[in-house]
């Protein structure tokens, strides 16, 4: 493990940037067949190959390309790229908020992509998408409030190299974070604007009118992100980097076990919980530093 | 010196111009343009002047000036008696006796002895104030040319007093740029008074009954402000026997607390923060050139361009404190309030409050890092919002309506107004362009100082995406069949005005850098003694996807408008019913029509609650700010 930490620390910003962009599909993409497998064992089915998701991506590819109109798969090839751009700026250590404000950029492509179809049941799913990035931005930015209150620093190169853990000061946060973390993964109860399984009442939701290699990016994009996001769960834990992996796995497993009991919440209660969760934890642990400061 | 004199003088000249010269005119379009020319190069001297300067104080001492100032200011609200007992309302003439009480009072009794060192002055702050006045209120200017004839088409029951109108403009223009460079605080507070006039009469112009109620609106709670102002004035002459704003700053901060308490009281009014935030949601009746320009980029600015300069008095105290809280207040519910409107102009108009409240905040908190954000939010937030306001302000007659659910598939019937208003709205909230910049760097200032402020702002922020991208999304939205286009109807003077500030929203991102280091840095430096810290590699990101969007959204746009062959159209998804692309067949074979319509969630975000807790909140806090000074 140290080894692999220390190679990480040998690579210039650039490498780094690189290394996300071509291990960070591999990884998510990976972790995406875990999911199915342990989702479907978890539901006393067999599941399908891990390697599963790369085959389907593969396949929509090389679909025909049926579209609405002629620039609804620019917003997704713009959602791709300012995601990969965030999660790039992530791992290579550079500020964690423009890398929030990148993934806030890449997710509001994404919602004008369902906007601009113009079909009832994207709009539809655009509006909770909307709803579901104003519920979650707030924990979002608090996260980096309360990092940058531990470490003194926005960097994410500095957070990780702090030298105490982050996670004994920041519970409240962390907390609040794997909270609005399932809005992020488009797990249930919080899959609202696009759910993996069409049952919902919306259809595909904000990806109805999006097939053969858009939905393909979108699933490719997920990987990127999924990725990300583990990393933001790491930083609570970087002191020790072996056990930031395995609580980022842990976190990962967690989340699929909360996917699999609960139904959907409506959209208010999404709303309402997530804004009141993290006032209860993110505000409070964030007052309380301010406070033993 | 005669830069600044000349800048107040030249629109005062144009206005007058504008009001003699007879209608119908050519040589009046001409004087517009030459004379927004003027106004553009002179503050882009002065600032090439001053580059990397300190301030410079002048002397102008002159009874003659003074005299005619307190008549000028006699004769204002002599009219203003008028004007209201004319329309049977008495409150705004019990303010302006006793505002004028005050003054002549204080003018009689300690006139004689008053030493006025430097009437003038000029720093970075106020020539980034010319510029802003001067670039976009020339520009505004040059739109009003093109606007007004489409209002008088419009509405054919108002009386056309486009003379009138632009009169006003260009006085506002003047007293705008007094504000901006005197030091003597009297002359201040005559400036700041004309700027409440011309206000007044502009949202008045339609003469109905509801501007009318919104102008005495405005009226009564500016004269409110103007009264606090005046007192003020008295109270800092009478404790410390000065009259200008830089010897007020050298002053043992407690000993000059109230005065600036008073001052940063009629800022508040004036950048209509809570609990005054009404009169600019009324003041929207107003024509839009009049929104653009005094209510969203330059004279409610005024209002934090004040509360920043008297802010360092109160540094350290618990006034500061509750500055800070009340810009908090107004940022966060105007914010939210913001999500439940579909009026586009109420929207901008709260978003406008929203964006205020933040530069009152960080004005509250008053460190290096805090003031360098608020000044930059001043420079962004104006020349997007004016943008913004004159995209609405054509749509509005192309479509009859300023309802944003109205706005369905504007980018197929106004396609270039539609991209330079993306650029606006995307100026308001998205990275790389400047009002995250300038957020980034607020949340960075207030996390050292005030994490309290930090937990606001990330509401706030949060609160800021939902009604700027579902409103995105009702414009871009794109349907098939053939919609009228009707792009062409939008006059050359609008384009001009919209194209120059679209690019002006773009370059002020992309000279960031310049501004921050050689514009704002020499003014902190005066100010704090120290420059904030830059981190070079962020501002390099910025750059990065700056460039790239402008690099990939023209080249994407182009390669899958005409390159892109390979695909199949077909029709949206309508439940396997579809009749063609926006007709269904629903129940009892009956043809259904789609429609999409946003969401406002009136339950949570419901105007008249927050509204009302913002005034609660904000009335508190005001009492507890002025307690605090006066004991």
């Amino acid at each position: 493990m140290n080894e692999i930490y220390s190679l990480i620390k040998s690579l210039s910003i650039l490498e780094r940037m690189l290394a996300f962009v071509l291990i960070a599909p591999l990884a998510g993409g990976i972790l995406a067949g875990i999911d199915r497998k342990v989702s479907a064992r978890l539901q006393g089915r067999y599941g399908p190959p891990v390697l599963q998701p790369f085959f389907d991506v593969f396949k929509l590819m090389r679909k025909e390309r049926i579209i609405v109109n002629k620039f609804q798969d620019f917003t997704i090839v713009l959602f791709l790229l300012f995601t990969i751009f965030s999660g790039a700026l992530f791992f290579a250590g550079a500020d964690i908020l423009l890398a929030i404000f990148g993934l806030a950029l890449a997710g509001t492509f994404f919602i004008l992509g369902g906007f601009c179809v113009s079909s009832p049941f994207s709009h539809v799913g655009a509006e909770r998408e909307i709803i579901q990035t104003v519920a979650y931005e707030p924990m979002v930015i608090l996260m980096a409030v309360g990092m940058y209150q531990v470490t003194g620093s926005f960097r994410v190169g500095t957070i990780a190299q702090h030298h105490a853990p982050l996670i004994l000061y920041l519970p409240g946060v962390f907390a609040g974070f794997l909270y609005i973390l399932t809005i992020k993964f488009r797990k249930s109860p919080f899959d609202l604007s696009m759910s993996h399984h069409a049952h919902q009442e919306i259809v595909r939701g904000i990806t109805t009118e999006f097939s053969g290699p858009a939905l393909a990016l979108i699933e490719i994009t997920h990987w990127y992100e999924t990725v990300l996001l583990l990393g933001m769960v790491y930083l609570f834990f970087a002191f020790n980097p072996l056990l930031g992996c395995v609580v980022a796995m842990a976190t990962f497993f967690f989340e699929i076990l909360i996917d699999m009991n609960y139904a959907r919440f409506k959209w208010q209660l999404t709303f309402l919980s997530s804004w009141l969760f993290t006032a209860v934890a993110g505000v409070s642990n964030i007052i309380v530093l301010s406070l033993i400061r | 010196m005669n830069a600044l004199i000349f800048l107040i003088l030249f629109p005062l000249a144009v206005s007058i111009l504008a009001l003699v010269l007879p209608r119908g005119l050519a040589v009046r379009k001409f004087v517009g343009v030459f004379a927004s020319i003027i106004l553009c190069a002179v503050p882009i001297y002065l600032l090439a002047t001053n580059l990397d300067s300190g301030p410079a104080y002048f002397h102008l001492e002159s009874t003659f000036v003074n005299v005619s100032m307190l008549i000028v200011e006699l004769l204002i609200a002599v009219f203003i008696v008028f004007v209201s007992v004319r329309s049977g309302r008495y409150l705004p003439v019990l303010l302006v006796v006793v505002q004028s009480l005050v003054m002549v009072v204080f003018e009689v009794t300690s006139g004689h002895g008053m030493k006025v060192e430097h009437t003038m002055f000029v720093d970075m702050f106020s020539i980034i104030m010319a510029l802003i006045v001067g670039i976009i209120g020339s520009a505004i200017c040059l739109y009003a040319i093109g606007y007004i004839p489409e209002y008088h088409e419009h509405y054919k029951d108002v009386k056309d007093r486009r003379a009138w109108f632009a009169f006003l403009l260009y006085l506002f223009l003047s007293a705008m740029f007094g504000i901006v460079f005197s030091n003597s605080l009297m002359w201040l507070y005559f400036f700041w008074e004309i700027t409440t006039v011309c206000s007044f009469l502009l949202i008045g112009y339609r003469d109905d009954a509801a501007s009318r109620e919104s102008a005495f609106r405005a009226l009564n709670m500016n004269l409110v402000g103007g009264v606090v102002f005046a007192v003020g004035l008295v109270c800092l002459y009478s404790s410390s026997g000065i009259m200008e704003l830089d010897k007020m700053l050298r002053q043992a901060p407690g000993a000059v607390l109230l005065p600036a308490v008073c001052l940063a009281f009629a800022g508040l009014v004036k950048s209509a923060q809570f609990p005054f935030s009404s009169w600019l949601t009324g003041a929207m009746v107003a024509p839009t050139p009049v929104s653009a320009l005094l209510h969203s980029s330059t004279m409610v600015k005024a209002g934090v361009y004040l509360i920043l300069r008297v802010s360092p008095v109160m540094e350290h105290t618990a006034a500061a404190k509750m500055l800070t809280l009340i810009g908090g207040v107004s940022f966060l519910i105007t914010a939210l309030i913001a999500i439940s409107q579909s009026n586009a102009k109420k929207v901008l108009a709260y978003s406008t409050i929203s964006n205020l409240g933040l530069i009152v905040a960080c004005a509250g908190v008053n460190t290096a890092a805090a003031v360098w954000s608020a000044i930059l939010l001043i420079i962004f937030h104006a020349v997007a919002k004016s943008l913004l306001f004159l995209c609405v302000g054509i749509i509005e007659y192309k479509l009859d309506s300023r309802d944003i659910e109205d706005m369905d598939y504007l980018v197929m019937r106004l396609p270039k107004l539609t991209a330079v208003m993306m650029t606006g709205m995307a100026g308001m909230f998205l990275a790389p362009f400047g009002m995250i910049i300038s957020k980034f760097i607020t949340l960075k200032a207030f996390v050292e100082s005030n994490p309290a402020m930090a937990i606001i702002l990330a509401y706030g922020s949060a609160a800021t995406i939902f009604f700027w991208t579902k409103w995105m999304g009702k414009i871009m939205s794109i349907r098939h069949g053939v919609t009228e286009v009707m792009e062409h109807r939008v006059s050359r003077w609008e384009w001009i005005t919209v194209g120059i500030l679209a690019v002006a929203t773009v370059a002020v991102c992309l000279a960031f850098p310049y501004i921050s280091f050689h514009v704002i840095n020499p003014y902190l430096k005066e100010m704090f003694g120290k420059t904030p810290v830059v981190d070079t590699f962020n501002v390099l990101i910025v750059f990065i996807i700056m460039l790239g969007l402008l690099i990939v959204l023209p080249v994407g746009l182009l390669y899958y408008a005409f390159v892109d062959k390979n695909y199949k159209r077909v029709g949206t998804y309508l439940g396997g019913g579809n009749i063609d692309t926006i007709t269904f067949e629903g129940a009892m074979a009956s043809t259904q029509a789609i429609e999409l319509k946003n969401y406002y969630l009136e339950r949570y975000f419901g105007e008249e609650r927050l509204f009302n807790a913002g005034v609660f909140a904000s009335l508190t806090l005001i009492f507890i700010m002025f307690g605090v000074a006066v004991i």
